[in-house]
């Protein structure tokens, strides 16, 4: 009888000690302060700021570092179309890297537009969005204008893209656009 | 006075014009339209803006050409010269464009004069087509709709069956159990009866006075037992600290599984700043909202666990979160931010730079992170642990291809090692102040 009184004491010991590892919660930490950061970490909940959320937005009216420039160009049909008529890339053919612009095209346009530009992305093929267009579209006329407007403030269905590519890639994104329209009406 | 009146009819002119030049056109293209080639059109062309049944960027256009004719008593050529140059119409002072501009927010319809007269009819038949007469369960309201039935999935009778048999078996087993004992029982109190000692006494010495007595024995599993233990103390206390298999519950149900497996959406098209900073970033609301402004419910497969109300309840969460009113297509400016939960974290004296990973080195997300592209809830697939960072430091090879800037040092360095391939560690992956500092 003893021994079996024995043996749930220690089975009961290595269950407590089994049932602790769960996986919907993190495990132990061994000195937690070597672990836990003193200064801000990165998306972290603090009463310091508002919204009780460390990841706070620009001031502003600030100016990313670097040579970042404002974009003045309104986010209306006037500006789209003064976009479409007057602006041009500020990068020359010899800061075109087609490679890096083919490079961030698939990762960012090809799921809807398609690789090669025709509106049969991915998504498109599986119908979860639909419309898009070629880009050949000549309703549309696209210029190197237009497509920075829209890839910097979306445009009908499509979003905004200017939080994921910075100004310069998006001006090679532009170009390799400009480049998949020629060969689409060759 | 009479000038005035001249120039206003003057003015007429050319509407007048227009109105008899589309009036002739028409009666030239009264032709029956084709669904199908006008399902293919209308999901090139218009399904960018607009659905058949839900306000999107533009109205709802089921039924759109008898809805204007009996709602503001437009015809055909009013729709024709909308649709090849909604711009120029509102421009025009077209009433009714002007209302419909208005309405949405001034948004211009892209023009499509590519779009023939057949074009046309063909896409204005598919919008006129009765969703009943494809299929009869799209809607409740149909006639022929058949209430869908519980329990007619397979599996599920398949589960429900084999725990019956389980049950059926276990009982079974305990009747016998039970039986057993029972004849056991009756047997000794025969053999009693009749005087024979059934269960004989063994007079022999139980097997652990044996075990006792013999010294070597007991030393030799009381080893065995200390390193035993050793080895599992040792286990569990170098797993203190490392959260492989952390899954934590999400406040969203995001699914890898759908969005980079099924769907096959780069990882780095919403984590974008894995290319540029430290952290690979959670993706803030717009870009959800960049394609779920549009696809505002799941069409694909589900599992008991997770059905199409599951998910298209989550969707709703995100618009919830991102302050999106679904019915009026508008940002409401209510918004509260996702608290999602961290799952990989590397301790505080341990320094990890995504963009030196994936830019520089090209390691593929998956080589860390796992195949999270199956994952329905994402865990933590790798340790983290620095014996695991060092383990492929040692194993990764630098690509010294296409590196002009570094050839000199990549020579140098292969000379002192005496290699042909340099991999991170030779590179100097190994120093401690690279990563703790």
């Amino acid at each position: 009888m003893k021994s079996i009184f024995k043996i749930a004491v220690v089975l009961m010991v290595f269950a407590s000690v089994v049932a602790c590892k769960k996986d919907t919660r993190p495990n132990y930490q061994f000195m937690p302060n070597m672990y836990e950061p003193v200064s801000y970490e990165t998306y972290q909940d603090s009463d310091a700021f508002p919204g009780n959320m460390e990841a706070q937005l620009p001031a502003e009216g600030s100016i990313p570092r670097g040579d970042h420039m404002p974009f003045e160009i309104e986010n209306t049909t006037e500006g789209y179309e003064f976009a479409k008529a007057s602006l041009v890339s500020p990068i020359d053919s010899t800061e075109i890297d087609t490679p890096r612009g083919k490079e961030l095209y698939d990762i960012y346009c090809g799921i809807c537009h398609g690789n090669k530009g025709k509106g049969q992305g991915k998504l498109v093929k599986r119908e979860k969005i639909l419309g898009v267009p070629s880009y050949d579209d000549v309703g549309r006329a696209i210029t190197e204008g237009s497509i920075y407007h829209t890839i910097y403030y979306g445009k009908n269905a499509m979003g905004s893209y200017a939080n994921q590519l910075n100004e310069e890639e998006r001006w090679q994104v532009v170009d390799y656009v400009l480049k998949l329209k020629a060969d689409i009406e060759k | 006075m009479i000038q005035v009146i001249y120039r206003q009819l003057a003015s007429k002119i050319p509407y007048l014009g227009l109105v008899i030049l589309l009036t002739f056109s028409t009666s030239l293209t009264a032709q029956e339209g084709d669904p199908a080639k006008g399902k293919t059109l209308f999901n090139t062309n218009c399904a960018a803006c607009h659905q058949l049944d839900k306000k999107t960027t533009g109205p709802a256009l089921r039924n759109v050409e008898a809805r204007l004719a009996d709602e503001q008593g437009l015809d055909r050529t009013w729709l024709d010269a909308w649709i090849r140059n909604s711009a120029g119409m509102v421009k025009s002072g077209d009433a009714y464009a002007n209302q419909i501009f208005n309405e949405y927010n001034g948004t211009a319809m892209t023009a499509f004069p590519q779009l023939t007269d057949q074009d046309i009819s063909d896409i204005l038949a598919y919008t006129a087509v009765d969703p009943c007469e494809l299929n009869p369960q799209s809607s409740p309201d149909c006639p022929g709709y058949v209430q869908p039935t519980g329990g007619d999935n397979p599996d599920d009778e398949g589960g429900i069956s084999n725990k019956l048999i389980l049950g059926a078996l276990a009982i079974l087993f305990a009747l016998l159990a039970i039986a057993l004992v029972l004849v056991r029982k009756t047997l000794n109190r025969f053999a009693e009866e009749k005087g024979i000692d059934a269960v004989a006494k063994d007079k022999s010495l139980p097997i652990w006075k044996a075990f006792v007595q013999n010294q070597f024995l007991v030393l030799v599993t009381s080893i065995f037992f200390l390193l035993a233990s050793a080895y599992f103390i040792y286990g569990y206390l170098s797993q203190i600290g490392v959260d492989q298999g952390y899954q934590p519950v999400q406040p969203i149900h995001f699914s890898h599984k759908i969005h980079a497996g099924d769907n096959g959406i780069d990882c780095k098209y919403c984590h974008s700043s894995a290319r540029v900073s430290k952290t690979s970033g959670i993706p803030s609301l717009n870009i959800c909202m960049n394609c779920h402004k549009s696809v505002y419910e799941y069409k694909g497969e589900t599992t008991d666990k997770y059905s199409k109300e599951f998910y298209d309840g989550e969707i709703q969460k995100l618009y919830a979160a991102a302050g999106w009113s679904d019915a009026d297509q508008k940002y409401t400016g209510d918004a509260k931010p996702v608290k999602w939960v961290r799952i990989h974290n590397l301790p505080d004296f341990a320094y990890f730079n995504h963009s030196q990973h994936v830019e520089v080195a090209g390691v593929q997300c998956q080589t860390c992170h796992g195949p999270v592209e199956e994952m329905e809830e994402v865990y933590q697939f790798a340790p983290l642990t620095m014996g695991w960072c060092i383990n492929c430091h040692r194993e990764t090879d630098v690509n010294v291809k296409d590196n002009a800037y570094y050839t000199k040092i990549h020579e140098e360095l292969s000379k002192k090692y005496g290699v042909e391939k340099l991999t991170a560690a030779q590179m100097g992956g190994l120093e401690c102040g690279k990563c703790h500092y």
